[in-house]
């Protein structure tokens, strides 16, 4: 427990290193030594990161988070995999860790049950600021490829997944009225008038 | 008819992609009950994706598909019933924002423009569970069953998208939700509670990580397991894979035998009203309900 706690202000990295973590908060330079192999740097820019996600829809009361932790205890993921904190994953956003928290595979790791949202005493929408991050990650060049055969269903049918010829026909069989047609003229304008398909473009998405 | 049933008796169904995809039995067992409960279903004349798949990826293009849905809604004049929690969740989530923010409005009217449409603000979305329990109510319902269920105890699980977040869903308690288990009691079935009854199935994340939504569902599982439930009930076709469609993965990872079929609950609801398990789908349920059939005619 108290190796947690010692931990806490400390971003761990995934080559398992003990690490050096310099703060540069508005007061100067503050500096924890816990080794001496890697350092991570929080530049004056790497201040204005949670001012950028807090324009983010979902992020906005990012600010208000004071690191209670209820939402990691009350998270079913984080009690399956240690690597998801919501609780850690907000006061790196408020740090401005940018590059280590938009990279990282845990934040694709929430599962939007909104418990914590729920629960959240200070009303932070902690799902939301993990969907605001996954957003910006996205512009950055990152999409798991799940997502991109989802919107790429979606492009091509109007629905997320391609229903197989199969199961439209069995419909007839059972007497279903056949499934509404997805309009994909109407879909490919509103992806490129969002942006979205700029930014699957820029992901390597079709 | 009563009163209330009258005053929402009409609606679009917005059937979403994984039901038609993976959960046939949800949407055959749901028209089979809606009529005769006096909800009047109407088609929806195209469709696309809620747009919940792609929101962490891109919250403006769910915005803009789940307003497209609600446009064509309002264009019929006709209110939205979804099965899915996901699709009710979202749309509902987002018409409310779009009918109370001005300036979320006018964004995703400005995307809405270049498809020629116009969000308007004049329809409501419902999940199904909402539509029964507020338009027809209990009372309605229990006119409807001819065969009790009394033979059954069974396991609730509402999901998280029925119930939260509060502010955007909230109409059920969702630290200690009630309303599917006054549902499942209308049909005379038992309810028995059991550790966990509000956690995750964690279903949304299975295309990013497999081991964490089995284990979640193994644990609750193993929890409805011990009080002897006989089945588990469901009103979300992602729930309703995690218990059914997995069901026989999560009993090899976990090394335990659970065989506790998972019924949505337009199909408990259904065998109640005394329609046969071949009309409400019962053997596309990768589980074996054999056993649970047997307990209801005996």
């Amino acid at each position: 427990m108290s190796q947690t706690r010692k931990k806490k202000a400390v971003v761990k990295e995934e080559t398992g290193q003990k690490k050096v973590v310099k703060e540069e908060i508005s007061r100067g330079l503050v500096e924890q030594k816990e080794s001496q192999d890697t350092v991570l740097k929080i530049t004056p820019e790497s201040a204005q990161f949670k001012y950028e996600l807090k324009q983010v829809p979902g992020a906005e009361k990012l600010m208000l988070c004071f690191q209670c932790g209820t939402c990691t205890a009350d998270c079913p993921v984080s009690r399956y995999d240690e690597s998801y904190r919501p609780r850690k994953i907000l006061r790196m956003a408020q740090l401005g860790i940018k590059d280590q928290v938009l990279k990282s595979d845990v934040i694709w790791l929430c599962a939007a049950c909104f418990t914590c949202v729920d629960h959240c005493p200070q009303d932070v929408e902690i799902a939301g600021v993990l969907r605001a991050l996954r957003n910006m990650s996205v512009k950055e060049g990152v999409m798991p490829p799940v997502f991109k055969e989802l919107a790429s269903a979606i492009m091509e049918t109007g629905y997320a997944y391609k229903i197989p010829e199969l199961r439209i026909k069995k419909r007839e069989e059972v007497a279903l009225p056949s499934l509404p047609k997805g309009n994909t003229e109407d879909i490919a304008k509103l992806f490129k008038v969002t942006g979205f398909s700029k930014a699957l473009g820029a992901t390597g998405g079709s | 008819m009563t009163e209330s049933a009258k005053k929402g008796s009409k609606y679009v169904l917005f059937l979403g992609c994984a039901i038609p995809y993976r959960e046939g039995a949800y949407e055959i067992s749901a028209r089979k009950v809606l009529p005769r409960l006096g909800i009047e279903i109407e088609e929806m004349p195209e469709f696309n994706c809620c747009g919940l798949p792609i929101d962490p990826v891109s919250h403006e293009a769910m915005l803009a598909l789940a307003a497209r849905n609600i446009c064509l809604a309002e264009q019929k004049g006709v209110n939205i019933v979804a099965l899915c929690p996901g699709c009710a969740g979202t749309l509902r989530k987002v018409n409310k924002t779009l009918k109370e923010d001005k300036k979320v409005r006018e964004e995703v009217n400005h995307f809405l423009k270049e498809i020629g449409m116009e969000f308007k603000g004049t329809i409501d979305v419902k999940h199904i569970m909402q539509v029964l329990a507020e338009d027809v109510g209990l009372e309605r319902i229990k006119e409807t069953i001819k065969k009790p269920l009394t033979n059954l105890c069974v396991a609730e699980h509402s999901g998280c998208h029925v119930l939260r977040p509060i502010k955007y869903i909230g109409f059920d308690d969702p630290e200690n939700p009630q309303i599917l288990k006054n549902l499942i009691r209308a049909t005379g079935a038992k309810v028995l509670d059991y550790q966990g009854e509000t956690q995750c199935c964690g279903a949304p994340i299975i295309g990013i990580n497999q081991g964490i939504p089995m284990n979640l569902t193994a644990e609750k599982l193993s929890h409805m397991k011990e009080v002897g439930a006989q089945a588990v009930v469901t009103v979300c076709p992602f729930c309703h894979m995690m218990f059914d469609t997995n069901q026989p993965r999560i009993e090899r990872v976990a090394n335990k035998k659970f065989e506790i079929p998972a019924l949505h609950y337009t199909q408990l609801l259904g065998l109640a009203m005394g329609l046969n398990p071949e009309e409400l789908a019962i053997k596309e349920l990768r589980v074996d309900a054999a056993k649970l059939m047997a307990a209801i005619s005996a």
